[in-house]
């Protein structure tokens, strides 16, 4: 999540010339705030060398994480992080990264980055480096754990943009906004209000239902009574997501946090997996969901209404069924499932304001994947994103880890458009 | 409040770096987009590897300016074909997830610890814009009338990209007239039809992606020089974004709705952010707004913006309703 | 305007046809189009599959069959919309098979739709200017000099002016084509065929949601296509229409041609009949044959999601 932050320092720092003077520190600076798992970690020696070798300074960083050292004018840098003064149970990510080169800019601040792991387990979401002893077949379980994780939290979001989809037709850009959206308001009971994580993520699904049923209501039932084409729609959406993603920032700041429970779990071994508890029940509470919503539209009248809509919206209508309120359900559904989809994604992440749209082009790579409308295709497309996307770093750096699976996304546009699980279409 | 600082600020804006930059990239939406319909969400792309093929041409191997440029232009165009084979023969939604995912795929190889030896990760590159203001003609000194005058760097910067969209906005006037501007725009109300008369619509597709690409590359060239820097991260999903706000906010498919919307879009932008940011520190806000808060007010606006602009205008400001391609067909 | 209906033209295609036996595929005179073994699955339905069909070349030929008998995708398929699974055709000799759309077209064989595509945005005249082949300004390079392609231009717009008086839609030249009729859009987007010149016209449903003042308009048009030595296939639903101005027509059902004959008398063919009544379909309903239609539609649906499950 803290690229998610650089990126937006980035481009802001992009535009930096034209806004009013920011307020940063008078002279040049290295200065950075150590994190485990979004726990400030103090105590910890970090020393600054320039690049003949002179040292420059060193600093200590405080009970809120933070470190700084002014340099004497702008250039390159040593930065070393001293690992012997890490507290028990926390060790760099990158065993090779405690010593980082950086380039100061004339009258700037440049933030320094370590990042920092709990000792020994490896986080859920976000794999450490190779730790050497374990052989190929352990990790390779052990990714195969992760990437059904991801692929199960990507299916949970697909599942109500795949509907929405194949019943209105709008491929909607603001989906990742309502994942945000459930991490916010799970957020904010949680760490403001003091709720227990469970009852604020039960609160956040039901708000999140709520949100998606005003939606539809309000926004866009109303563009489609209006006969909005669906290239206008598709932008609008992509206005209401920019809109809802400043929104978010604007309360919420541009730094990613924790939950206030379940933080610093130490991992669990089952068999050559090793995860933190919270990942198991997460997994879990998210099959229990995909089946129950699985088990509705099948079995249920509603559910089998949702899928004839979404197959011929004319043949429907024309069979009694009541396609604006069967839509209604779909967005109600949609967004409730995707607030938990939101919350799971905090759990095992950060909660952030561009959290739902890091991750809504991996949705749509599983939906796309799956056959664009088809509600049980995107569920398998979305696990296959997720498998791959873990099980790719046995090849791939970590960092370019979706690279890979935007690939794939496009490779499957290119020799099966219709998706794993979709039928070719019939023209004219 | 500092209004003097303000209007001058907002003033410089409307002709400053990012109005070029953007303008250009909107001219290249609104030849793909605007007249062809052609949805490509991954401008920024187009934008990122034409700066990096000259920065990374110039600054890590060390050879000529202009060769960069020509690397910058042909990266461009191997893009737009990489691009535009799978998905021109799809729908319309299609090239529009295909492109947002290609321009996310190009910013992380960029910003890749893996590449940085070549593209820098993400401090991005640079040194490579010497060869280029030592062309510069004009004299150390500030130009301009009063408060709105600029160094000679920024001036020399503008006038180019000045001079590029002038170029830019005569060729698309000059296209958009002939026949082969009818088959794009022909294209964009029913490519079965067009195809039913004869028309390669492939063919005219493509040539308005690479087209767009292009054009849309120069304004990645300027921002890279004019910052004497690239960095993977102004070439985010949303700056694409905002190149389709400044194209429907001037009205799509209009020669010059590009460039008028791009300057009414970094007006508005600035004057509001400033206006803000003094309000905010002259006390003049409720608590809730705070100077670390307030820039996202303004992108807030851009979004409801975007919004209600297609909701009740989405002919913009100078489109023809009955001629734009955005209301229902 | 074509106050003696029985035409040398029409005489000669009717003389080509006569004697002519009333099977599907029968061999004609001088077929411009020939089709062989064409076959097009959707999943397990076979939409279309036709063993063999020629086209009478200066004829009107009219392709008609129930609902769903894959007339429009074999419409499709023959112009290049939409790929064949197994099979070949030829238009003129030349062999069609994989050729896209706009490649048959340049060929001489011009298609319209069902559903008109009038290009909405643009206007009547730049519609019809869209029509021309072979334009310089067209190409990319060229499109930057006005010179190189002004007087072309000149002549192509002559050209279109002459159509539209014909179709009468000259008053309505400078407007933008969404504000047509429905008529006068397939008036227009038929006018626009021909401005590419072709040498068979394929009509899909030309009088569906034809105002009926129209129709006559509209049909003095298609014989009139005709009579300039034109070649005319045309899917259509009312019988009238087929009775009046086809030359020859062929019966699909399920996606095979099921017979070949004249007009006035191929509606009492016993095959056609059984197509027709078998298929419940352009037959008048009792209530009971209504509700039983719905419930099978019902039911298909239920099936259709059950299969997805």
């Amino acid at each position: 999540m803290r690229r998610a932050v650089i990126a937006f320092t980035a481009f802001m720092g992009g535009l930096v010339f034209l806004l009013a003077a920011p307020a940063w520190a008078d002279g040049e600076a290295l200065k950075g705030t150590l994190q485990n798992q979004g726990q400030p970690v103090n105590g910890v020696k970090i020393s600054v060398v320039a690049e003949d070798g002179k040292p420059v300074d060193d600093a200590t960083s405080g009970a809120d994480g933070k470190w700084e050292v002014p340099v004497p004018k702008a250039g390159k840098y040593k930065v070393t992080l001293d690992t012997s003064t890490l507290p028990a149970g926390v060790a760099l990510k990158f065993k090779d990264r405690s010593t980082l080169d950086v380039q100061v800019y004339e009258g700037s601040v440049r933030n320094v980055l370590f990042a920092l792991a709990p000792a020994g387990a490896k986080g859920g979401a976000a794999p450490a480096a190779d730790d050497g002893g374990t052989s190929f077949w352990d990790r390779v379980a052990q990714l195969t754990f992760e990437g059904f994780n991801l692929g199960l939290i990507i299916a949970l979001a697909a599942m109500g943009l795949s509907l929405v989809f194949g019943t209105t037709g709008l491929t909607n850009f603001a989906h990742g906004e309502l994942l945000t959206f459930g991490a916010m308001c799970a957020y904010f009971f949680n760490v403001v209000v003091g709720v227990h994580l469970v009852w604020a993520a039960l609160l956040s699904v039901v708000i999140g239902g709520i949100f998606g049923y005003g939606q539809d209501r309000f926004f866009w039932g109303r563009l489609r009574r209006r006969g909005s084409s669906l290239v206008a729609m598709m932008i609008i959406s992509i206005g209401l997501a920019l809109f809802l993603r400043y929104v978010f920032l604007f309360f919420f700041g541009g730094e990613g946090a924790p939950f206030a429970d379940y933080n610093a779990q130490p991992g669990v071994q089952v068999g050559p997996i090793s995860a933190a508890p919270k990942n198991f029940v997460a997994m879990g509470i998210e099959l229990l969901v995909l089946v129950i919503v699985g088990v509705a539209l099948l079995k249920t009248r509603i559910g089998k209404a949702a899928r004839a809509v979404s197959d011929n919206p004319a043949l429907a209508a024309s069979s009694g069924i009541n396609v604006d309120q069967v839509i209604r359900i779909i967005w109600t559904v949609g967004g409730a499932v995707a607030s938990l989809a939101g919350v799971m994604l905090g759990l095992s992440q950060n909660v952030s304001y561009q959290m739902g749209f890091q991750i809504l082009l991996l949705v749509f790579a599983g939906v796309t994947l799956g056959g664009l409308g088809t509600a049980f295709g995107a569920l398998v497309g979305s696990i296959v994103v997720g498998l791959f996307i873990q099980l790719s770093t046995v090849v791939v750096p970590t960092e370019l880890k979706t690279v890979g699976a935007l690939l794939v996304l496009i490779l499957v546009m290119l020799f099966r458009p219709q998706g794993i699980l979709g039928r070719r279409e019939r023209i004219g | 409040m500092d209004w003097n600082a303000i209007l001058i600020t907002t003033v410089k804006a409307s002709i400053g770096l990012e109005t070029v930059v953007y303008a250009l990239a909107a001219i290249g939406v609104n030849i793909q987009f605007g007249y062809a319909g052609l949805l490509n969400f991954g401008q920024a792309a187009f934008l990122g590897v034409a700066a990096y093929g000259m920065a990374v041409t110039v600054a890590t191997f060390h050879l000529p300016f202009w060769l960069g440029i020509a690397i910058g232009l042909a990266a461009t165009i191997v893009l737009a074909f990489l691009l535009g084979i799978p998905t021109l023969r799809l729908r319309a939604d299609y090239l529009a997830i295909v492109t947002i995912a290609a321009a996310e795929i190009v910013r992380l190889v960029f910003r890749s610890v893996k590449f940085s030896s070549v593209f820098g990760g993400s401090d991005g590159r640079q040194n490579f814009s010497g060869d280029f203001f030592a062309m510069n003609p004009y004299a150390p000194g500030t130009y301009g009338i009063g408060p709105i005058s600029f160094n000679e760097r920024v001036t020399w910067i503008l006038t180019v990209g000045w001079v590029l969209i002038a170029i830019c906005c005569g060729l698309v006037y000059l296209l958009m007239k002939s026949p082969w501007g009818r088959v794009l725009k022909a294209i964009r109300e029913d490519e079965d039809a067009v195809r039913s008369l004869g028309k390669n619509v492939f063919s005219y597709k493509m040539q308005a992606l690479v087209l767009g690409g292009l054009v849309g590359c120069l304004g990645g060239f300027l921002f890279a020089l004019g910052q004497a820097s690239v960095q993977p991260d102004l070439f985010s999903t949303e700056f694409t974004f905002y190149a389709y706000t400044i194209v429907i906010l001037g009205g799509a498919a209009r020669v010059f709705s590009p460039v008028v919307g791009a300057a009414i879009f970094w007006v508005l932008l600035v004057f509001v952010g400033n206006t803000l940011s003094e309000a905010v520190s002259a006390g003049l806000l409720p608590s809730l707004f705070t100077v670390n808060n307030i820039g996202a007010v303004r992108f807030m606006l851009v979004g409801l913006g975007l919004m209600l602009l297609l909701i009740f205008r989405p002919q913009g400001i100078f489109g023809d309703k009955r001629e734009i391609a955005l209301d229902a067909r | 305007m074509h106050a003696d209906s029985t035409t040398t033209k029409k005489a000669a295609a009717l003389a080509a046809f006569a004697g002519l036996d009333r099977e599907p595929g029968v061999a004609k005179p001088d077929p411009i189009l020939v089709v062989d073994n064409v076959v097009r699955r959707f999943g397990g339905l076979t939409a279309v599959d036709v063993a063999h069909l020629e086209i009478q070349r200066g004829s009107i030929t009219a392709l008609i069959g129930p609902n769903g008998a894959g007339k429009t995708t074999f419409f499709n398929q023959l112009t290049g919309f939409d790929s064949a699974d197994e099979g070949s055709w030829t238009f003129n000799g030349r062999q069609l098979k994989g050729v896209p759309a706009h490649r048959v077209a340049r060929t001489g064989m011009v298609r319209t739709f069902q559903l008109t595509k009038a290009l909405s945005k643009l206007t009547v005249m730049e519609n019809m200017r869209l029509g021309a082949q072979n334009q310089r300004g067209e190409n990319f390079f060229r499109a930057l000099v006005p010179g190189s392609w002004r007087r072309q231009e000149d002549e192509i717009t002559e050209r279109a002016e002459e159509l539209l008086e014909r179709f009468k839609l000259d008053a309505k030249r400078d407007d933008f084509a969404g504000s047509l009729s429905g008529g006068q859009r397939k008036l227009l987007e038929m006018a626009r065929a021909l401005m590419v010149g072709p040498e068979l016209v394929m009509l899909d449903e030309p009088m569906a949601g034809v105002n009926p003042a129209l129709t006559q308009s509209l049909l003095s048009h298609v014989k009139d296509l005709r009579e300039e030595g034109m070649t005319v296939l045309f899917v259509e639903h009312d019988m009238d229409m087929v009775r009046d101005i086809s030359d020859w027509v062929v019966v699909m059902a399920q996606g095979a041609v099921i017979a070949e004959g004249p007009p006035d008398t191929i509606m009492s063919d016993q095959r056609v009949v059984d197509a027709y009544l078998g298929a419940h379909h352009d037959a008048p309903m009792s209530a009971e044959e209504f509700e039983e239609q719905l419930q099978e539609a019902e039911a298909e649906l239920e099936a259709e999601i059950e299969e997805k499950a």
